[in-house]
């Protein structure tokens, strides 16, 4: 896979060069020109994301009025109505725990087996490598009938496990063939001195590989929980029970679904649910830019 | 290579560990020691994969074995699968061609064959769209902003956040502005022009650009991030030797940094082909891929007929089918296109 062939940048951590201080800034035409492009990028971009804020200040008939101003008078009733009900709030706790898991999980099980992938010699390693690496060729959309029928079956619809096991599942391959490189460029010297200080493989890698191998995992981590805070194929079939037990971006199809015809509410709705993403986003954006374009650039 | 990389060739379980780095004993004490390291070692692999493994065959491998199975057959999902009846190719062919059988053929033309290539048209119409459009747009705003400007670590961040919001979030906020009583409508009104006849998403022709729009607007931002990602490692050395030499901005661009970028373009367009091929969350949440699925994808389709009416057995061929096509398109992009870049990538990284 394209992936292998990559994964290299991420390991040894160069992603994005640093341009700042290479030139005093000059504000020629080409500048201008930069600047203008810019201008326009961020307003394309940003605009609909404020209309969407802004519009769930307005109520329902200045909406219809006058789609395009500015809200007058400001209500907030619209957000209020929904921060003081207890439904968004289970529904933000529901994504977070999913979220959480399913990153623990992908992260953990996936550095697991990405260590003896990496540092055994056994039969059969090249073998079960190629299984997982398989796995980035068969996305959940392909699966999701028998899946469906599987989680069924196991007794999990409705329930929040049998959302962040199959996400697990789903996340390892590119965590492997991420971490799998990762480890192998730690020296094998640290390995042969910790066996000398008598610490056995599984201690080594507790203690020592685990905490070296942070930069990789934190990557691997962010991308898991980008992944499944936006899931919504898996949760479309799964969580088809009551609004609170629905994570966030179910909850705001089917609020969006419920009170159709309460377009600022869904406004409102909708940004809500969009500024826990941000909030991560603005947090880690150097590490899911590196992350990303570590696995992608050649 | 590792320290548990030792000597492969006497192959069994005797083939030794070295990090047990003492005097070399010979006789069977030797052998115990080496069997027990043996199995010791498989223990340890075991308990490390064994998980990994696990869930990764349970939840990945088998449900697309099973999308394999399903597809040859009648089933509904609810009654057992050993009741389903066991119909070879049919679900394949119905899809296709409307099946084998005369006398259903022009209602399964109408039900499944027609829907079926219309989702399929709209899959490769995107990618076709997607380099004609994205790649162009995506370039020129990369190469525009690959130059020290104020606030630029900024406006970075901003263009990529549509990337990071989930498309359901995307999706409810651009239905509302598509609304036909909604934003969109009123400025194209200001600007003395109308909406389209049936409505942004419900007009046959517009609905399919609408979406195309929107699903631009998410995913641009990726493009361009990449792109600037990828100037980044050009060397500055270059181009500012080349603008010594007289060769114009456009110059610069065009036989410098776009070929040296190549690489991460030709990535970047793998994984918008493989993209656009499974898409379906924000088709999803704009209606559904349409009510006369005038945007439906391959995989809206598929969960149309598969899940919400529960017809498995096609569902199922349809993501046989989508897979099939998403695995070709993978193998011949990287051994035509790809294998280039990864031979070059290889001998760099020597």
């Amino acid at each position: 896979m394209i992936t292998m062939a990559t994964v290299d940048t991420v390991a040894t951590g160069e992603t994005r060069t640093s341009t700042k201080l290479r030139k005093p800034v000059q504000l020629d035409a080409g500048t201008w020109l930069s600047i203008v492009v810019a201008v326009v990028a961020v307003a394309l971009t940003l605009g609909p994301i404020l209309y969407l804020i802004l519009g769930g200040f307005k109520t329902q008939q200045q909406l219809t009025a006058d789609p395009v101003g500015l809200p007058s008078p400001w209500v907030l009733q619209n957000y209020g109505d929904i921060v003081s009900q207890p439904v968004f709030w289970k529904q933000l706790l529901n994504s977070t725990f999913v979220a959480v898991a399913t990153t623990a999980g992908v992260v953990l099980f996936g550095t697991m087996a990405a260590y003896p992938l990496a540092r055994y010699r056994f039969r059969g390693r090249d073998a079960i490598f190629v299984v997982f690496t398989t796995g980035l060729m068969f996305p959940l959309t392909v699966a999701i009938l028998p899946l469906y029928l599987l989680i069924r079956d196991f007794g999990l619809v409705g329930n929040l496990w049998g959302l962040v096991i199959p996400q697990i599942a789903f996340g390892l391959a590119l965590t492997i063939i991420i971490m799998r490189p990762f480890l192998q460029s730690i020296p094998k010297e640290l390995e042969e001195a910790a066996f000398v200080d008598g610490i056995t493989r599984v201690g080594f890698f507790w203690r020592i590989l685990l905490p070296l191998a942070r930069p990789g995992m934190v990557t691997v981590g962010v991308l898991a929980f980008i992944g499944s805070w936006n899931a919504y194929l898996l949760p479309l079939l799964l969580l088809t029970g009551k609004a609170d037990g629905m994570t966030l971006p179910l909850g705001v199809t089917q609020f969006q679904g419920q009170y159709a015809s309460a377009t600022t509410s869904i406004m409102a709705y909708t940004s809500l649910s969009m500024i826990p993403a941000l909030v991560f986003f603005l947090l880690l954006e150097r590490r899911i830019v590196d992350g990303l374009t570590g696995a992608v650039k050649g | 290579m590792t320290t548990m990389e030792t000597s492969g060739k006497k192959g069994g379980p005797v083939g030794g560990d070295t990090s047990s780095a003492g005097p070399r004993l010979s006789g069977p004490e030797q052998i115990q020691h080496h069997k027990s390291d043996t199995v010791r070692k498989w223990g340890e692999v075991g308990l490390f994969v064994g998980p990994a493994l696990v869930l990764f065959l349970t939840f990945v491998v088998f449900p697309v074995a099973s999308a394999a199975r399903y597809s040859l057959y009648k089933w509904n999902g609810i009654k057992q699968f050993s009741e389903a009846e066991f119909i070879g190719f049919e679900n394949y062919a119905r899809a296709l061609w409307g099946g084998n059988d005369p006398a259903t053929k022009d209602a399964f033309l109408t039900a499944y064959t027609e829907p079926f290539w219309q989702a399929l048209s709209h899959n490769f119409a995107i990618i076709a769209l997607s380099m004609a459009i994205q790649l162009p747009l995506a370039l020129i705003v990369a190469l525009t902003l690959n130059r020290q400007f104020p606030g630029r670590s900024l406006v970075r961040v901003i263009i990529f956040a549509p990337y990071v919001l989930s498309e359901v979030i995307a999706g409810v906020m651009w239905l509302i502005i598509f609304d036909p009583n909604g934003f969109a409508t009123a400025v194209v009104q200001k600007i003395g022009l109308s909406m389209p006849s049936g409505g942004w998403f419900e007009d046959q022709t517009w609905g399919f650009w609408t979406v195309f729009f929107i699903v631009t607007w998410k995913y641009l931002g990726l493009a361009i991030i990449l792109f600037l990602a990828g100037l980044a490692g050009v060397p500055q050395e270059l181009q500012e030797a080349a603008s010594i030499d007289g060769a114009s901005w456009w110059q610069v661009q065009w036989r410098i940094n776009v070929p040296l970028i190549g690489p991460t373009i030709r990535v970047w367009a793998f994984l918008s082909i493989i993209g656009s091929i499974q898409l379906f969350d924000m088709v999803w949440v704009l209606n559904r891929g349409g009510t006369t699925g005038q945007y439906a994808t391959i995989a809206s389709f598929m969960m149309q007929v598969g899940y919400f009416r529960k017809d498995v057995g096609f569902g199922s061929a349809v993501a046989v089918i989508m897979f099939l096509i998403s695995l070709g398109i993978a193998l011949a992009y990287m051994a035509f296109v790809l294998r280039r870049d990864n031979a070059a990538a290889g001998e760099k990284g020597r």
